[in-house]
C-alpha cells in the first residue's frame, strides 16, 4: 500500500497540474494500492511549517518507508517512477 | 500600490532620520543610507562568499527585535538554522532570549535526496511564512541565500516568475524585506549576468558587499547601489566583523561638521612645551608629533598621557611598536610614570601589535576600545604603522576618519608619526598627510653637530595659538622631559655639548667679571678708609696747630704788655714826662 500525501498551494497551475498527474499516475501504476492526502498549505500553513514543505508542489512518500518528497508538478513519470522504486516492475 | 504610495513621497535628506527606515542598528549604515533600510519594501544584499552578507542580515533582524519591537523571521535556505545561531552567539547577541517570541528561524534547506519532477513554485514557503508572521506579527524578515533555492528551478523564466512572486508577496504584506544572494566575482557587473540579476533592479534598494585582499591584507567594504526614495552615500565604505557584529566606517560623520570647539588648554605634559604653545594644546585638538625614530616620539606622547592622567582624566595609549609593559618600563626611565595610571585604571594600555588587520580594523577596535574606555585624551603611536597595514589610500583615509572621530567626540589626540630616515622626504612629507588636518605639528629632529646627535624641538603650526618659533632642545633626564634654549651662534644653532661649552664659557666670565669688580670694590674701600685715617689725623693736627697760635698770640701780647709796662716803669723810675711818652 502507498501513502501519500501531496501538498499543494490552493489552485495554483502548478499545483492542479500536480493533483491531475498523481492520480494519473496512480491509476496507471498502483492501481488500488494507494492512498491520496491533499493537503492546501493556505488551508493548513503550520501543518506545511511542521513539515518544512516550501515548495509547492511536494509530494511526500509516507509509506512504504523510507520517506520520500518528489517536488513538482510529476510530469516526468519515471522521475516518480524511480523515486518509488517501482521502476523494475514497468 | 503600497509601493507607490510611498514613492510620492520627497526625498528625505541623508542626514534626517526618515520615519519610512528600518533601522538596522550597524554602526554607520545607518549612517549611509540616512537611518537604514527602506521600511516595508525589500533590500537585496549581494556578495561573494564570506562577506558578511547573513551577519548583516541577521543583525538587521535581531536589531529589530531587540530594539525596534519589529519582531523578524529568518529564512535560511543554505544554512541550517542551528549553526546560524551558534555562530550568531559569538557576536553576543541573545538570539535564544528572542528566538521565543521576537525572532524565529525557518529552515526551508533543499533537502539533498529531494526528488524532482516538473515545475514546482515557492507559494507552499509563502503559505508557510504567512501563518508564522500572523502568529508572531513579524514586521522584518529575511531571506538568506535566496539563489540556493532559485538553482533549483529549471529556467530563468520560472526563476525570474518566483523572484516577483516573492517580491509582491513581500509588498503585500509591507515587510521590510532582505534577500540575499551570492556573487561570483568583485565586480558588480557579474552580478547582473547572474540569473537574479535583474532583481536588483526591482528592489527599492541594493547594497553589494565587497570582500578583498590587497598586499595581503584582507579588506571589506559595501556600497549601496540603489536606494529608490532616498539619497545615500554612494561611495564604497569599509566595514569589518567585529565583536559585535557589523562596523561600518562612514567617511565623514555628518554631525561633525560642527563639532563643540574648546578654548580650554591642557597641557603637553612638558612645561616649557606649553609655554612655547601659548598654553598647552587646546582641548579636543588633534596633535601630530613627527620624527624619525628615536626622537623622542613616544617619551613627548606619554608626558602628554601622564599629565592626563595626573589631571584625572581617562586616557587610552595605543602603542603599535611594542608591548605595554615595555613602553612602561621604557618611559618611567625618563620619569614618566605611568604605571600607577594603569593600576587605578585610568590609563589603558593598548598593543596595537595584537591587533591584526587593515587599517579599518585598527579604527573600529580604537574607537570602540576608547569608547569602552571613555577616554577623553588617546595617544596613538605611531599612526604612520597603518601605512604598511594595506594601501596608502586606505591608511590615509582611515587616519582622516580618526581625526574626524576623534574632534566630534571631543577627545584630544595625540598620535606620532615616524618619519623614514632613508627616503628624502622632508619635514614637508609627513607620510600620511594628515598634517593638514592636524591642529598641531610638532616636529623632532635630529641635529648631529661636532660629532654629537641632539634631539630639537620645533613647532611647525598650531591653529589659532601663537607659538614659538624657536628650535629648543629637548632633553631626557630620569627626571623627566624638559626643553632648553638653544643657543645661536654665527647663526648655527648649538645643543648638546656645544651648548653646554658655551653656557659654561659664560658662567666662568660672568664669575671672573664678579671677582674683579669685588677686588676692586674692596681696594676702594681700603682707599677710602685710608684717606678718612688721614682726614682725622690732619684735623687733629689742626687743631694743634690753631692752639699752638692762640697760645703764641697770647703770650705775644702778654710779653708786649710787659714790655710797655716795663718802659712805664722805667719811665717812671727815670722820672720822665709820663704824659708826653704817653701821648707817644
Amino acid at each position: 500500500m502507498y501513502k501519500f500525501c501531496l501538498y499543494v498551494a490552493g489552485e495554483a497551475p502548478n499545483s492542479a497540474q500536480a493533483i491531475t498527474n498523481l492520480a494519473a499516475f496512480c491509476q496507471a501504476h498502483l492501481p488500488d494500492r494507494y492512498q491520496i492526502e491533499i493537503v492546501d498549505v493556505f488551508r493548513e500553513p503550520k501543518r506545511a511549517l511542521a513539515e518544512g514543505i516550501f515548495m509547492t508542489p511536494t509530494l511526500v512518500v509516507l509509506t512504504p518507508p523510507p520517506v520520500r518528497r518528489i517536488v513538482g508538478t510529476l510530469s516526468h513519470t519515471q522521475t516518480v517512477l524511480l523515486a518509488l522504486g517501482l521502476a523494475d516492475i514497468t | 500600490m503600497i509601493s507607490a504610495k510611498s514613492k510620492m513621497k520627497p526625498v528625505q535628506s541623508p542626514l534626517a532620520k526618515a520615519p519610512s527606515k528600518a533601522p538596522t542598528g550597524i554602526a554607520g549604515f545607518d549612517e549611509i543610507t540616512g537611518g537604514g533600510l527602506p521600511h516595508g519594501r525589500t533590500t537585496l544584499l549581494v556578495g561573494g562568499p564570506g562577506s558578511g552578507k547573513t551577519v548583516l542580515a541577521l543583525q538587521f533582524l535581531v536589531h529589530g527585535a531587540q530594539d525596534c519591537r519589529e519582531p523578524g523571521i529568518f529564512v535560511a535556505f543554505e544554512e541550517s538554522s542551528q549553526r546560524i545561531v551558534a555562530n550568531a552567539t559569538s557576536f553576543g547577541w541573545k538570539l535564544a532570549a528572542l528566538q521565543k517570541k521576537k525572532l524565529s528561524f525557518i529552515d526551508a534547506q533543499p533537502k539533498p535526496d529531494l526528488v524532482q519532477s516538473g515545475d514546482f513554485d515557492l507559494g507552499g514557503m509563502l503559505a508557510a511564512l504567512e501563518a508564522q508572521i500572523k502568529a508572531m506579527g513579524a514586521r522584518r524578515i529575511v531571506f538568506d541565500a535566496l539563489d540556493v533555492v532559485l538553482a533549483l528551478l529549471p529556467d530563468p523564466v520560472t526563476k525570474r516568475r518566483e523572484i516577483y512572486r516573492l517580491h509582491e508577496w513581500l509588498l503585500a504584506y509591507q515587510l521590510t524585506g532582505i534577500i540575499t544572494a551570492k556573487a561570483g566575482g568583485d565586480e558588480a557587473s557579474a552580478i547582473i549576468e547572474q540569473p537574479f540579476g535583474f532583481m536588483q533592479f526591482m528592489v527599492d534598494c541594493a547594497v553589494i558587499l565587497n570582500h578583498s585582499v590587497a598586499q595581503g591584507v584582507s579588506h571589506r567594504n559595501l556600497r549601496v547601489q540603489k536606494y529608490r526614495g532616498s539619497s545615500f552615500d554612494e561611495n564604497e565604505s569599509p566595514f569589518l566583523i567585529g565583536n559585535s557584529g557589523l562596523e561600518v566606517a562612514v567617511a565623514r560623520t555628518p554631525g561633525r561638521v560642527d563639532a563643540k570647539v574648546s578654548n580650554e588648554r591642557i597641557s603637553s605634559g612638558v612645561e616649557r612645551l606649553d609655554t612655547m604653545l601659548g598654553g598647552g594644546y587646546y582641548r579636543g585638538a588633534s596633535v601630530l608629533i613627527t620624527g624619525f625614530s628615536g626622537t623622542a616620539k613616544t617619551t613627548l606622547s606619554g608626558a602628554f598621557a601622564e599629565a592626563a592622567c595626573r589631571r584625572g582624566e581617562r586616557t587610552m595609549f595605543v602603542s603599535f611598536d611594542s608591548d605595554c609593559t615595555e613602553v612602561i618600563r621604557n618611559l618611567s626611565s625618563v620619569g614618566i610614570q605611568l604605571d600607577r595610571y594603569v593600576k587605578n585604571g585610568c590609563l589603558r594600555m593598548v598593543s596595537a601589535r595584537t591587533i591584526a588587520g587593515s587599517a579599518e580594523t585598527y579604527l573600529v577596535r580604537i574607537k570602540t576600545l576608547a569608547h569602552e574606555h571613555g577616554a577623553r585624551c588617546l595617544v596613538i603611536d605611531p599612526v604612520s604603522a597603518w601605512y604598511k597595514s594595506g594601501n596608502d589610500l586606505s591608511a590615509q583615509s582611515v587616519a582622516d576618519r580618526l581625526i574626524d572621530w576623534s574632534k566630534g567626540a571631543g577627545i584630544t589626540l595625540v598620535c606620532t608619526s615616524l618619519l623614514d630616515e632613508m627616503s628624502n622626504r622632508a619635514e614637508s612629507g609627513s607620510p600620511l598627510q594628515i598634517s593638514a588636518l592636524a591642529d598641531t605639528w610638532i616636529h623632532l629632529n635630529y641635529l648631529v653637530q661636532a660629532g654629537e646627535r641632539n634631539r630639537g624641538l620645533s613647532i611647525v603650526k598650531s591653529r589659532g595659538t601663537a607659538h614659538s618659533n624657536q628650535v629648543r632642545e629637548l632633553i631626557l633626564s630620569d627626571a623627566g622631559v624638559t626643553l632648553t634654549d638653544t643657543y645661536t651662534a654665527g647663526g648655527e644653532v648649538l645643543m648638546g655639548t656645544l651648548r653646554w661649552e658655551k653656557e659654561r664659557a659664560e658662567r666662568v666670565a660672568t664669575e671672573a667679571a664678579e671677582a674683579a669688580a669685588k677686588l676692586k670694590r674692596v681696594r676702594l674701600d681700603a682707599e677710602e678708609a685710608e684717606l678718612e685715617v688721614r682726614l682725622k689725623s690732619l684735623q687733629t693736627e689742626l687743631v694743634a696747630k690753631q692752639v699752638e697760635k692762640a697760645l703764641l698770640v697770647r703770650s705775644t701780647q702778654s710779653h708786649e704788655g710787659e714790655l710797655s709796662r716795663g718802659r712805664t716803669q722805667i719811665k717812671e723810675l727815670r722820672g720822665a714826662d709820663a704824659a708826653k711818652s704817653g701821648q707817644k
